[in-house]
């Protein structure tokens, strides 16, 4: 991997620095995208994202997400200081912890709606979501269907393993029907969630792709696939929880056949080592949304890859943000116009022809600048 | 109504020839200090056009106003109908007038039912004057039912004007719905001697975005109902105006909040549609953009305050508005703001509750709610306007102490300051009211997220970008490097370093001042939008020899200094909330259950003084002659 970069967001180039509270900057606006010199090549090792001895338990998916992403921000050298992994509340959401980058390990269900601020606020950070399967598609259920709409820039991870971990083996929306847990002792009741299909079938949406813990290669190639993609790129990654479901993926995990790989030359190219062991392989194009659906449908074999990629879907927060520069004049301004709609201005002598709105004119622009 | 003389005045056309063409005779003008106009239709005529408009009219020409929003809880309540009436209370006067006044002395209506309503109320004063559309006397499916109303209210003592609208409307448009609310306008411009040619600009102001035509129509109903009423009503009324020597201006108290989310150099508002608080996000939606400011729409609630709190996260503070359902939403994400000592500004317009109470209607419920919501200790700012202008500031203030001591700030308004308009100062904008750049220096080598000043409780923010302040944020216990931590000893830290930040902030106030001697029999404590009742009825009652003060609080979390020797000095001391408390007239209330509204609550629990409450939660806004029987009451 190309570990060197000439990405323009060094850490070298520290000295851009603006005053902090309690200057009256309003006056020198600094935009920071403008101000960032391409000087400096940087080179960044695993290290410098690692943070902490994460304390899941062996054998747990969160570990090879983890690795997954701190291979990946060393490889694109994103600047620790300009990256910001949001969680929720779960197994999963530890993962900002783990991470020396910035991160918020939020409330249960809220990832998203954090991720969007920061992401609205500061378009020159990279921001990435990490959340479990209860936190998604239960109790954040609402805000992951309006993230789809928004469709905006971040690189979105559903840790799923069909159960709750943290709280101890309840079950989730995608726990299969039958399965047994704390909370359903005689056999889940619900048919499960199906994330791919549901998220598939919001308008906006812009990237699905899914992947499973166990083959390392595919997890880092789909999420550099989705860090890559401009929009809310959304990957399901089934997991293993050794804890409380320990045998519950190993049909999977142990027969090849079972796993059906998505190749395309827009989606993920499988190299010879991975087709000699999984040779179910299907061409399917990102672009084909409804050939996507069919696909994100079938459960057995597991498909993994890209399901759907459409880059020209708008991005709200290019849609909502504004370029301009927000100089103190530009918030004066503003204001005057609209302090003048409301004004009632002191009498004038002078009333001779003039009616009240052309004297409010005249006054207006005596007080509006 | 005081009447202070009789005198002949012409009306005043200040020399408009347009003015004079219009055939009103000269008729002698009762001169008032103050009275209070109402005008009332069914949703959907416009009688709350009609109303807004002749409070901008009256205020242009310098005539003290405020006026107060008359609002049924459905869009489109059934036609004719008691609960319906939708529309305008106008009190002028001519001086600064600080609150929505007592009852009404003139009415319009544009059918009897909604009338009704309103005296059913006990809105209107026994003498009330009454304009009251005629068209229903011939209308066969409702003429007995409206020839009973009209008796009915005769026979009550009111003045009973019938006005044939709609036919006169006709002479203009086809549908008189269209139309009636300018004609009515014209009525009350002519009743109180308001000068026509401000009226006609104000008409042009308001359907401005429409074509010329249908602005040429409305002047011509307003100069109908003017003609009307000089030649067909037989009396007449004029306030003195008080000119004001520099610009004012009128907004209602959520258009204000706005504006001071512009003017506190916010860019991003974060909101859910509530009533009452939404009128100051769709005011906001419409002119945010035009100083790069962004009010996001999220999906619900919670997401509205996760949203602000990730925005004010990564650098810039951001304010979230609603009201209560919505305020309750939004407990645990306010809770993680606290914990993560994330800036944040949430305003809760207030309307009445429990649960979904009554949305359109005012109540200053939530103080115990905005004190100590969300779970654990979770100590932030509570600050409450007291006025208009209140509104405005208070964005500003919330902003500098959010950012200042990375916390909570509450902004409690309510649906009376959020509909209400009053004509303040105009604001003189300062630079500094902006929010300073987003820091992005390296922080110092060695230093940590939270390193909690040991007397202040205050630490250093490090926002995203800033190199080598990388730390995740979290609503778990936290050390100074934000890692996770269950260690007794730094659980205890923390929690005492969130508290100490509010004693910081307390030590930098003022104590509040007092309305009238700083010694007495009673002192009245209020917060919030009862401050221009209370202060008014205070006023009146020490004209008349009463020792009566009061004082408002403005910091509701943390209190100001110097409160409890402020009520040292009286030797009684009551709250004044718009809110519950157990009547101790109640059987079965006494000292050892009853409970005393919020305030009152706080300040006995804080003081140590036997702080007595009076409140009411009629969803009405307080009026000064309610104060003043409990001030009579509580001295007697």
């Amino acid at each position: 991997m190309n570990t060197t970069r000439m990405n323009g967001t060094g850490t070298g180039i520290y000295g851009i620095r603006t005053n902090g509270i309690g200057t009256n900057g309003m006056t020198e606006p600094i935009n920071i995208n403008d101000c960032l010199l391409q000087l400096y090549e940087e080179h960044y090792e695993l290290e410098d994202y690692q943070k902490g001895v994460p304390r899941w338990c062996t054998g747990c998916g969160d570990n090879a997400i983890l690795t997954a992403v701190q291979r990946l921000c060393r490889d694109e050298a994103l600047p620790p200081e300009k990256t910001v992994f949001v969680s929720g509340i779960g197994c999963s959401s530890r993962l900002p912890h783990y991470m020396n980058t910035y991160g918020v390990h939020s409330l249960h269900g809220r990832a998203l709606p954090i991720a969007e601020g920061i992401r609205l606020a500061r378009p020159d950070l990279k921001v990435f979501v990490n959340m479990g399967d209860g936190d998604c598609c239960s109790i954040g259920a609402a805000h992951w269907i309006h993230a789809i709409r928004y469709n905006m820039n971040m690189t979105v991870m559903l840790h799923d393993n069909n159960i709750y971990g943290l709280t101890k083996k309840q079950a989730s929306p995608t726990s299969p029907i039958g399965l047994k847990t704390n909370t359903t002792p005689r056999g889940s009741y619900l048919e499960a969630l199906n994330p791919l299909t549901v998220t598939l079938g919001v308008s906006n949406v812009s990237f699905v792709a899914q992947v499973v813990d166990w083959i390392p290669k595919l997890l880092y190639q789909t999420l550099s696939a989705a860090y890559h993609h401009k929009g809310f790129a959304f990957v399901r990654v089934i997991q293993r929880c050794p804890e409380w479901l320990p045998t519950h993926l190993d049909e999977y995990l142990h027969d090849p056949q079972r796993i059906l790989l998505l190749q395309h030359e827009n989606g993920l190219t499988i190299d010879a080592e991975l087709s000699k062991r999984y040779t179910k392989i299907e061409e399917h194009d990102p672009s084909d949304l409804n050939r996507a659906r069919e696909v994100a449908s079938g459960a057995d074999p597991i498909p993994v890859g890209i399901l759907y990629r459409n880059d020209s879907v708008p991005r709200y927060e290019e849609t909502r943000s504004d370029t301009r520069l927000r100089t103190a004049s530009l918030v004066k301004n503003g204001l005057e116009a609209e302090f003048d709609k409301f004004t009632i201005w002191p009498e004038v002598d002078d009333r001779s022809s003039t009616g009240h709105a052309r004297q409010n004119a005249q006054r207006e622009s005596e007080y509006g600048s | 109504m005081e009447v202070e003389e009789i005198i002949e005045v012409s009306f005043k056309t200040n020399g408009h020839t347009e003015g004079a063409t219009i055939g009103a005779p000269r008729r002698k003008a009762t001169k008032l200090k103050e009275h209070i106009v109402e005008i009332i239709s069914d949703s959907g005529e416009g009688a709350q056009k009609c109303g807004q408009s002749f409070g901008s009219i009256v205020a242009r020409m310098g005539i003290g106003v405020w006026t107060v929003e008359i609002i049924p809880a459905e869009i489109r309540p059934p036609a004719r109908s008691v609960a319906g009436a939708s529309g305008n209370k106008i009190r002028i006067g001519s001086k600064r007038i600080t609150n929505g006044g007592d009852e009404t002395d003139l009415v319009i209506a544009f059918n009897e039912q909604v009338l009704l309503g309103r005296v059913r109320a006990n809105e209107l004063k026994p003498s009330c004057t009454i304009l009251l559309e005629s068209m229903w006397r011939d209308d066969k499916r409702v003429s007995q039912s409206y020839i009973d109303a009209v008796e009915q209210l005769q026979g009550a003592g009111y003045k009973v004007y019938e006005i044939p609208m709609e036919t006169e409307c006709h002479k203009i448009v086809k549908d008189a719905r269209k139309g009636k609310n300018m004609f009515a306008l014209g009525l009350l411009c002519g009743l109180y001697s308001l000068d026509l040619q401000v009226a006609r600009d104000q008409v042009a102001l308001t359907f401005g975005k429409k074509s010329r035509a249908v602005v040429e129509t409305n002047v011509a109903l307003l100069e109908a109902g003017y003609a009307y009423a000089g030649e067909n009503l037989d009396f007449r009324y004029e306030v003195p105006t008080v000119k004001s020597t520099e610009p004012q201006i009128i907004v209602n108290g959520n258009t204000a909040l706005a504006l001071g989310v512009l003017a506190s150099g916010m860019e991003i508002c974060a909101m859910y549609p509530i009533t009452p608080a939404t009128s100051a996000s769709h005011y906001l939606s419409d002119v945010f953009e035009e100083v790069g400011g962004v009010v996001h729409q999220a999906e619900d609630e919670i997401a509205a305050c996760a949203f602000a709190i990730g925005a004010s996260y990564a650098g810039k503070c951001t304010i979230t508005i609603t009201s209560g359902p919505g305020y309750s939403l939004k407990q645990e994400a306010i809770g993680l703001a606290v914990m993560g000592e994330i800036p944040l500004v949430v305003v809760n317009v207030q309307r009445g509750g429990p649960s979904t109470g009554q949305p359109t209607k005012t109540e200053q419920g939530d103080l115990m709610t905005a004190i100590f919501g969300s779970h654990g200790d979770a100590p932030k700012v509570v600050i409450a306007p007291g006025t208009i202008e209140d509104c405005f500031y208070s964005v500003i203030t919330a902003r500098k102490i959010a950012e200042t001591f990375n916390t909570v700030v509450v902004i409690l308004s309510d649906a009376n300051l959020a509909s209400s308009q009053q004509p303040f100062r105009r604001p003189v904008f300062e630079e500094a009211w902006l929010a300073p750049p987003i820091d992005q220096s390296a922080v110092p080598a060695g230093s940590k997220p939270y390193d909690w000043d040991p007397k202040t409780g205050l630490a250093r923010r490090f926002i995203p970008g800033q190199p080598g302040g990388q730390h995740t944020l979290t609503g778990l216990a936290h050390d100074e490097n934000s890692h996770v931590a269950y260690d007794a000893e730094i659980n205890q830290r923390a929690m005492r370093a969130r508290s100490l930040k509010l004693a910081a902030l307390q030590k930098t106030l003022k104590p509040p001042t007092v309305y009238g001697d700083s010694t007495g029999d009673l002192l009245l404590i209020g917060w919030g939008s009862t401050k221009g009742a209370i202060e008014e009825a205070v006023e009146t009652l020490r004209a008349e020899g009463k020792k009566v003060s009061s004082m408002h609080l403005t910091f509701l979390q943390p209190m100001a200094p110097g409160i409890k020797e402020i009520m040292t000095g009286f030797k009684k001391v009551m709250t004044i909330e718009n809110n519950w408390s157990d009547s101790p007239n109640d059987e079965i209330i006494d000292e050892s259950n009853r409970r005393y509204s919020a305030l009152a609550t706080l300040l006995r629990s804080r003081y140590l003084v036997d702080v007595d409450c009076w409140s009411e939660c009629r969803g009405t806004p307080l009026k000064p002659n309610t104060v003043r029987r409990i001030i009579e009451e509580a001295i007697a």
